[in-house]
């Protein structure tokens, strides 16, 4: 599958999320001695499903290394190594395991910048993957960007397709901030035209991924890509939406969400987490306070059910939201009055999810 | 283990005795003098006092090159000022001033100098320990043979980012000195609710790093030992520990004692107040010498009051400033 969204430059090869992932690391490490890569697993045969396979071999030991299974402490020295001078990634496998390094994150990592006055700098990159499908459970399938992005000082990035991935984890590796950038398992085999010379995509600059006037959609992660999906199911019944990836979560391009929605009038923000306390809400929030209550904005938001990831398949298939749950969604927010209508099941299917087989 | 390290302590010459008396008469002046003026809430922030255990900071960080690196707790005016950090800019980060080594936006538990390779203070126990261990990361790298030392209490050996951290520097032998402050309270908790057993530096010496412990403060045993471990880590050997017994005199936060709040009483204190190395040090300095460096000292405590006292605010618009870095 190939997702090509407006704002692309379209140039390059067509590229896998995941070797993007790795060209990019790769590329700033070539650029910048200081760049060094590592967390439990980076040096294995898997490489981190492939995303940092022979970096090792081309960069060496002391900047591509594996580590103890110490997420606090890792992140620890992740945060001192920066403050000396150095511009690490640190890898985790799962987005879950942050939780055992929020200490650091939140305490450190956050505030030192603000809390020194300005006198030292933390840039450093905490990579993590979200897991989805194949039974992946409750602790190895968390989005808990809602969490950071509760935090002054840190950076959040989750990009959907390979171009972005490239380009912000990039971006990232040359910010001066700690930014936690976060992948999702499923989008890894997915592809799109990445240029080869190393490119920025910056801070706090959504894309239009596609245009539509009757309905903004804001997908996250991998999200942008089942509202792409939802998109072709309601163009079929002759409604246009336009899907927006803010790619950034912080900083956040408020502006061109806020902007689509008055133009449209109806905002809809699928999250690929829970929707309590979430980017949805902060999103819908944001826009109706820019345009107030003249503007006349409907809102609505769509996430995880609010329970913990079940790996059985009835279950898993009813905790996230898919293409025709996204579609049925909007459906009613542009015609509140009609018929309910459901896109037939099988189409609303994506290519990856039945492609897809474990293990991870 | 070691209990008793095979070292030869040296008696000081003059003019070493002359600035360790000086370091130390400075550290318990400074902080004298914050207690003197707390009560007046010029200053405005949380302090945990190092008074009594000025031996350690001074010890084993004039083992140091001025080039190393020293990370240390929320009881950190000792290190600071040991590692020659400014004292005006302390001053003035007390007084929330934007003249402040923080801007004011980092308070007593937040000092930092990195001119003097000081990294910012933390106050959540333990915190620091791994962010020493990047740092020793970054020097190991650079490979001029510049040293960490990082500083912390009895109670930071209890959390598990210690230990996670002890097991990373012995694993990339890093150039980390690694010194425990034992005054036996967490907060108010004494040792004993706390550890299973005392030996500390047994658990240490498990993950391959050498541990030694010195037991009755002596500055000059302090220092022996911490040259000795800085000049093996210069030359590669990796992470060394040192558990130094020390007693905190003043109450855990605050400017005052607190023998009569029940958890400890002031016997416990006598042997090290009777020992304490500033009196040491000052007994053996000639009466004209010590009361000019008293007077010198006295005199830059009061141009630093001064200092902190003209000095702004720093301006409300400014609230969000150094958020992000550029």
């Amino acid at each position: 599958m190939s997702t090509r969204p407006d704002g692309m430059s379209g140039e390059g090869r067509l590229l896998r999320y995941v070797d993007a992932l790795a060209e990019a690391v790769a590329q700033e490490m070539e650029r910048d001695p200081r760049v060094f890569v590592f967390g439990l697993d980076v040096t294995d045969h898997k490489g981190i499903q492939g995303s940092t396979l022979g970096l090792r071999e081309r960069f060496g030991p002391d900047r591509v290394f594996g580590t103890p299974l110490s997420e606090d402490a890792m992140t620890g020295v992740a945060i001192g190594a920066a403050m000396a001078g150095l511009r690490p990634v640190h890898v985790h496998i799962r987005n879950d395991f942050l939780m055992l390094a929020m200490n650091q994150l939140v305490n450190i990592a956050a505030k030192t910048h603000a809390m020194y006055g300005g006198a030292v700098t933390v840039p450093m990159v905490v990579r993590s993957m979200i897991g989805k499908s194949w039974g992946q459970g409750a602790q190895h399938s968390q989005a808990l960007h809602a969490l950071f992005l509760h935090i002054p000082g840190l950076k959040v990035v989750m990009p959907s397709n390979a171009h972005d991935a490239k380009g912000a984890l990039i971006a990232a590796i040359r910010d001066d901030n700690p930014v936690i950038f976060i992948e999702h398992r499923l989008l890894y085999p997915t592809e799109a035209y990445v240029p080869e010379a190393p490119y920025t995509v910056p801070p706090g600059q959504a894309r239009i991924c596609m245009t539509g006037d009757d309905l903004t959609l804001v997908g996250i992660s991998n999200m942008v890509v089942e509202c792409l999906r939802a998109r072709e199911l309601l163009a079929e019944i002759g409604i246009q939406a336009e899907v927006i990836d803010p790619i950034w979560l912080e900083p956040l391009d408020i502006e061109t969400i806020a902007a689509s929605a008055r133009r449209t009038r109806r905002l809809l923000v699928a999250d690929n987490a829970w929707t309590r306390c979430g980017i949805g809400a902060e999103i819908i929030a944001a826009v109706l306070e820019r345009a107030g209550p003249a503007a006349g904005i409907a809102v609505g938001r769509l996430g995880f059910a609010a329970t913990a990831c079940p790996p059985a398949p009835t279950l898993e298939a009813a905790f996230y939201p898919n293409p025709a749950t996204i579609a049925e969604a909007a459906y009613r927010m542009v015609k509140p009055d009609a018929p309910a209508w459901h896109p037939d099941p099988e189409r609303a299917k994506l290519a990856y999810q039945v492609q897809f087989r474990g293990p991870f | 283990m070691d209990e008793h390290p095979p070292l030869t302590i040296p008696s000081g010459t003059p003019a070493e005795i002359e600035r360790f008396y000086r370091s130390l008469r400075r550290i318990r002046r400074v902080e004298e003098e914050i207690a003197r003026l707390y009560p007046s809430n010029v200053i405005r922030s949380p302090i945990h006092l190092s008074i009594g255990q000025e031996a350690v900071s001074v010890g084993v960080i004039d083992g140091l090159n001025p080039d190393d690196v020293v990370a240390a707790s929320y009881r950190g005016h000792a290190a600071y000022l040991a590692k020659g950090g400014d004292l005006k800019a302390m001053f003035a980060e007390l007084y929330g001033r934007d003249t402040g080594c923080a801007r004011g936006r980092g308070g007593s538990m937040h000092l930092i100098d990195p001119a003097h390779h000081l990294l910012g203070t933390s106050a959540v126990v333990g915190t620091h320990i791994p962010l020493a261990a990047g740092q020793a990361l970054a020097l190991k790298r650079e490979g001029r043979g510049r040293v960490v030392v990082v500083f912390f209490g009895d109670g930071a050996t209890e959390e598990g980012v210690f230990h996670e951290t002890l097991n990373f520097a012995a694993l990339h032998r890093l150039p980390l000195l690694f010194v425990c402050e034992n005054n036996f309270y967490a907060i108010h908790s004494p040792l004993d609710h706390r550890w299973a057993t005392r030996r500390l530096c047994e658990r240490v010496a498990t993950y391959g790093i050498p541990a030694h412990q010195i037991t009755d403060g002596d500055l000059l045993r302090i220092r022996a030992c911490a040259l000795e471990a800085v000049a093996s880590m210069r030359q590669g050997s990796g992470p060394v520990f040192l558990e130094c017994h020390t007693y905190r005199w003043c109450e855990h936060v605050g400017p005052s004692e607190d023998f009569e709040a029940g958890y400890r009483n002031r016997t416990e204190a006598q042997p090290w107040q009777e020992t304490d190395p500033l009196d040491v040090m000052g007994r053996l300095l000639d009466p004209l010498t010590r009361a000019q460096i008293d007077q010198e000292i006295t005199l830059e405590i009061a141009e630093a009051v001064a200092f902190a006292e003209a000095s702004s605010f720093p301006a409300a618009e400014e609230l969000l400033a150094h958020v992000y870095a550029p």
